[in-house]
């Protein structure tokens, strides 16, 4: 039976190892190759080599598959000084991955040379118990719930879908909740608008989710925008930076306001709309896959677009369709899975069925096609009015 | 005969039914026929032959502007949904 020492110097015969200098010149390229560390989640916390993967070496076999899914990705593997990186190097090669290197001497020789180090912010003893059960998925983990709690989503509406997805996102942590409404809680509201009370009656919905929600969770802070959205304040709301919209507005001109200002400002927007028993939801995310004047280039006539306030809805659809805008817009910040860019899913709660049907890019949509012909705000009351045949309100 | 998905917004024009059935080989003589059977439905969906431009044809969940168009040939138990945009959300 070989020693530790006879195994290590067996294994890293075995594998291909990269000293610290020439790994940190590959850091810089542009198609670097993927950084995984592999020592304990201590050893993490007092700082990693920036934008690394952190797979503790005792769960890289488990875990890798399911974050680094790509075989032939271009690995440099380390750990403290390059002994558990070369067994994790050996392990990844009998995985499958063709392409991985340990690095040599790994991150203290990595720090000795001084090269880049990133230190994370660590979770508190409380957020670390309140996040538990999404520490305890490899996919979120401790890295995505830092992303979480750093991200900022702005919802159009404060109702019956606004009402869902803000308090899942704020029960997920998601740092910097947006939000966009006028109104004040009305006694017809709360047949489905959850984040409210009765108690509310009367005060702004904005005013109302804020308080609802940083009494769910005091990491998350509510900026209120007392306001409808327009052109004239849309530059304004946008410039305070967002990483997704969640849009849940109740009229044709704000969604396509949104539309326009998303594709201009380079935002995805989680897109849910409900009427009576059905329900749709979409992503648009700019740049990869189409967008709202891509699926419906014109609203409607009004006759054939009753609000809820003239049609109903069950309470409960916004429910299910806002969770699962909140689920959409969580994948987006995290970066997991496939959402629902490029398919457009409607959903039956009388029937209880899922359908989808796929929506493409038009190349000739005025706003993200090959040659746009609208590059800044109209009036969209007047767009929606001459829209749909002209049919006047 | 395919089956046809009727939206909320457009079921008074068949009499309240989710999905109604309908005859025809291509896109266009499929909403011919439920244009002949529902003319208030036609009146809504189809403007001069073409299709109104608000609202969405999809057969086997693809739009069939991205298809043939009206020409898009219908293969057996294929269903057709129609879907122009909603705008609830808020309210």
């Amino acid at each position: 039976m070989p020693t530790y020492r006879e195994l290590l110097s067996q294994v890293k015969a075995e594998i291909d190892e990269i000293g610290s200098p020439e790994a940190h010149a590959r850091h810089a390229e542009q198609d670097a190759p993927l950084f995984l560390d592999v020592r304990e989640l201590d050893e993490w916390q007092e700082g990693f080599i920036p934008g690394a993967l952190h797979i503790p070496r005792g769960n890289l076999e488990s875990r890798i598959e399911g974050l680094v899914p790509d075989k032939e990705r271009e690995i440099f593997v380390y750990c403290a000084v390059g002994a558990r990186s070369a067994f994790a190097a050996k392990a990844l090669g009998e995985l499958g991955y063709g392409d991985v290197s340990s690095v040599a001497g790994g991150f203290v020789d990595w720090k000795r040379n001084g090269f880049e180090i990133e230190t994370p912010k660590a979770l508190t003893p409380a957020q670390r118990s309140r996040y538990s059960r999404h520490l305890l998925i490899p996919e979120v983990g401790e890295d995505g719930q830092q992303k979480l709690l750093t991200a900022r989503v702005l919802l159009i509406g404060a109702g019956g879908l606004g009402s869902p997805a803000s308090l899942y996102l704020a029960a997920a942590g998601v740092g910097t909740l947006g939000i966009v409404d006028a109104d004040v809680v009305d006694d017809s509201n709360l047949q489905r608008q959850i984040v409210h009370s009765t108690e509310r009656l009367g005060e702004p919905k904005v005013l109302s989710a804020k308080r609802t929600i940083e009494a769910l969770n005091p990491d998350v802070t509510v900026i209120p925008y007392e306001e409808r959205l327009t052109s004239d304040n849309v530059e304004r709301i946008l410039s305070a930076g967002w990483d997704v919209i969640v849009d849940g507005a109740d009229n044709f001109p704000t969604r396509y306001l949104v539309n326009d200002a998303s594709v201009w400002h380079d935002v995805p927007v989680v897109h849910g709309s409900i009427y009576r028993f059905e329900g749709q939801v979409t992503v648009f995310q700019p740049g990869v896959g189409p967008c709202y004047r891509c699926l419906f280039p014109s609203p409607p006539p009004p006759e054939l677009a009753p609000s809820c306030a003239e049609g109903g809805v069950l309470g409960v659809l916004p429910g299910i369709v806002g969770s699962l805008q909140a689920s959409e817009a969580l994948k987006l910040i995290l970066g997991l899975g496939e959402t629902l860019t490029g398919r457009l899913l409607l959903f039956d709660a009388l029937h209880t069925t899922f359908d989808e049907v796929s929506v493409k890019r038009d190349p000739s949509c005025p706003v993200c096609g090959e040659r746009p012909t609208i590059t800044e705000y109209v009036d969209y009351v007047e767009f929606c009015n001459l829209a749909g045949r002209g049919v006047a309100t | 005969m395919t089956a046809v998905r009727i939206p909320p917004t457009l079921r008074n024009e068949v009499g309240g039914a989710r999905q109604v059935d309908a005859d025809g080989a291509t896109v266009r003589e499929l909403l011919g026929d439920l244009a002949a059977r529902y003319p208030a439905l036609g009146s809504q969906i189809l403007e001069g032959g073409d299709l109104a431009p608000f609202v969405n044809v999809y057969l086997g969940g693809e739009d069939v502007r991205t298809l043939d168009g009206l020409d898009t040939t219908v293969s057996d138990g294929q269903t057709l949904i129609l879907l122009p945009a909603m705008a609830g959300g808020a309210c």
